[in-house]
């Protein structure tokens, strides 16, 4: 089923002209959550600075339209920011940002927060920091309390 | 970008202009309701009459046995209905496959939680039933057996005759979905052991909202729809008299087109095929090579999802439709291609394109042109493509 007609400009813009699209060589965090069999994945590469702000952010995602337009989104919304305030980019955010969602793409945006997450955990990790208010990723989003929440849409 | 083109025709298909004529004057002064007595609606009624008694031939039927509905869904509906609840007496065993319409698949189900038992038969890679599985799978019990002519999504067509021989040697009785197959591949209801078939107009150029159910006249069948007596009784509501007069134009025409547009549609079929499959990597074709409706392609392009490649066609005037369901948190992709053995992620990447004897050789030329370069770069933004191209650089 086509979502053309049911997409804000936004997000058809982000799906049309994605930003950062690609891979960090050596990137400070690499995070890929989702699966294929439900038919998205997204990895997000991040590289942060020695004062802990990112400096870049790329993404490579197969899904759906709104995967990929939250993908890009999140990608925009972590660039220049902290690795503290990164964590609080929100699925909300990240869907506001785009001016919406249709209901049954929200889980989209859950896993573009969660590609943020696990990026960030894969840099504390190798850095051997600990980020206040950081979960273990998650290998999908039906393992997040949220997605419990939204029972499943 | 002014390029349209449309290749979703198992959806629906462009009424023919003829048809629309044909229809225009019982949408305008001719308004009678057929079954009202006065003269006004006698030559209504005798056209609505002569498109049933048109379409019946086609069908190697009588025209007694024709019954106009509202379209495909409500002819299954009350096949399976109907015959469940008139044979309820004799057994609760109905047997399908895992391939068929969602209009027969959720009637089923619904009959399911109404106490009858449903046998859902397997298909093989390219989507056909085995006769010697369905013939192990009835049983005493077994009052009805639906099986789809043609696929919707696949294009295969199943060997129907054959199937309602079996069916009939067990004495069950035998409906077939005919909703992609007819007008676009002859069938003989009789020679070919069909006692109940679906079909809908708009899918051979006619009008949307008008379809039929052949009805043998030796099987016992409840009505679906109960109110007033037309249809001979068995249907009720009012005659949507141009919509059936439309359908018989459609089929008048598809009749002496189809051996025409098989074949020109075939050339362009095998043509889009060839192409796809030897100019763009990792492609899986679905569906049986030969017995294969004449206008139907369907192919899985792996590492990419079916919607985001739906999209950018759109976007490039080229309208096609996917067996991908990114729509839920179930996420499961096309029941037809998991029941031909595809995985997940592969089925999630598929993409049908159905041609008309209105697309033409540059149609397929653009789109196929449009194609490559969409799965290029969707694939370039795949984490599933750059895990692929990892693995392979070190093996």
């Amino acid at each position: 089923m086509s979502q053309v007609t049911e997409y804000s400009a936004k997000v058809m813009d982000h799906f049309s002209n994605p930003r950062n699209v690609g891979e960090i060589e050596d990137a400070s965090g690499v995070g890929t959550v989702g699966n294929a069999k439900c038919g998205d994945i997204m990895r997000m590469y991040l590289d942060i600075d020695e004062n802990q702000v990112v400096r870049d952010a790329k993404f490579k995602t197969f899904g759906c339209g709104a995967a990929v337009a939250t993908s890009s989104m999140a990608t925009e919304l972590v660039i220049g920011k902290t690795v503290q305030q990164a964590l609080e980019v929100t699925n909300k955010a990240v869907m506001e940002a785009l001016d919406g969602l249709p209901p049954i793409k929200v889980h989209c945006s859950l896993l573009a927060e969660q590609a943020i997450h696990a990026a960030l955990w894969d840099y504390a990790e190798k850095n051997h920091l600990v980020i206040e208010g950081l979960k273990p990723p998650v290998n999908d989003i039906d393992e997040t309390e949220a997605f419990y929440q939204m029972q499943g849409e | 970008m002014n390029k349209f083109i449309y290749l979703d025709n198992a959806a629906t298909t462009k009424i023919d202009p003829q048809v629309f004529e044909t229809m225009r004057p019982y949408l305008e002064e001719e308004y009678a309701n057929p079954s009202s007595s006065y003269t006004f609606a006698g030559n209504i009624h005798a056209k609505v009459d002569d498109a049933r008694s048109s379409i019946a031939q086609f069908l190697g039927a009588k025209s007694s046995e024709v019954f106009f509905t509202s379209g495909g869904s409500e002819s299954d509906n009350w096949a399976i209905k109907g015959v469940a609840d008139s044979l309820s007496a004799k057994g609760n065993h109905i047997i399908t496959t895992k391939i068929e319409h969602h209009a027969v698949l959720h009637t089923c189900e619904f009959l399911e939680r109404h106490g009858y038992e449903v046998t859902y038969l397997d298909v093989d890679e390219y989507g056909l039933v085995d006769p010697a599985k369905f013939e192990a799978a009835i049983k005493p019990t077994t009052i009805l057996a639906s099986i789809m002519f043609a696929n919707n999504e696949i294009g295969t067509i199943e060997p129907i005759a054959e199937l309602g021989k079996i069916a009939h040697d067990h004495g069950v009785v035998f409906h077939t979905d005919a909703v992609q197959a007819f007008g676009h591949i002859r069938i003989h209801v009789k020679e070919m052991n069909i006692d109940l078939l679906s079909a809908s107009a708009h899918k051979l150029n006619g009008p949307k909202g008008v379809g039929l159910l052949y009805i043998d006249s030796k099987v016992k069948i409840s009505s679906l729809i109960h109110g007033g007596s037309q249809e001979r009784g068995r249907r009720a509501g009012t005659t949507n008299a141009a919509g059936i007069i439309g359908f018989g134009k459609a089929v008048e025409l598809a009749d002496a087109r189809l051996e025409e547009t098989n074949a020109y549609e075939t050339k362009l079929r095998d043509k889009l095929i060839q192409r796809v499959t030897t100019e763009i990597p990792y492609v899986k074709f679905n569906g049986d090579p030969v017995k294969r409706l004449s206008n139907n392609t369907n192919f899985c392009f792996r590492f990419i999802e079916g919607e985001s490649l739906l999209i950018l066609l759109d976007s490039n005037g080229i309208c096609a439709s996917s067996g991908s369901a990114c729509t839920s948190g179930a996420l499961d992709p096309s029941h037809v291609l998991l029941a031909i053995g595809l995985p997940h992620e592969i089925a999630h990447g598929s993409i049908r394109f159905t041609l008309s004897r209105d697309t033409t050789e540059q149609d397929i030329d653009d789109t196929v042109d449009t194609l490559k370069k969409i799965v290029d770069r969707l694939r370039n933004m795949s984490p599933l493509y750059e895990d692929f191209l990892k693995k392979n650089k070190e093996a």
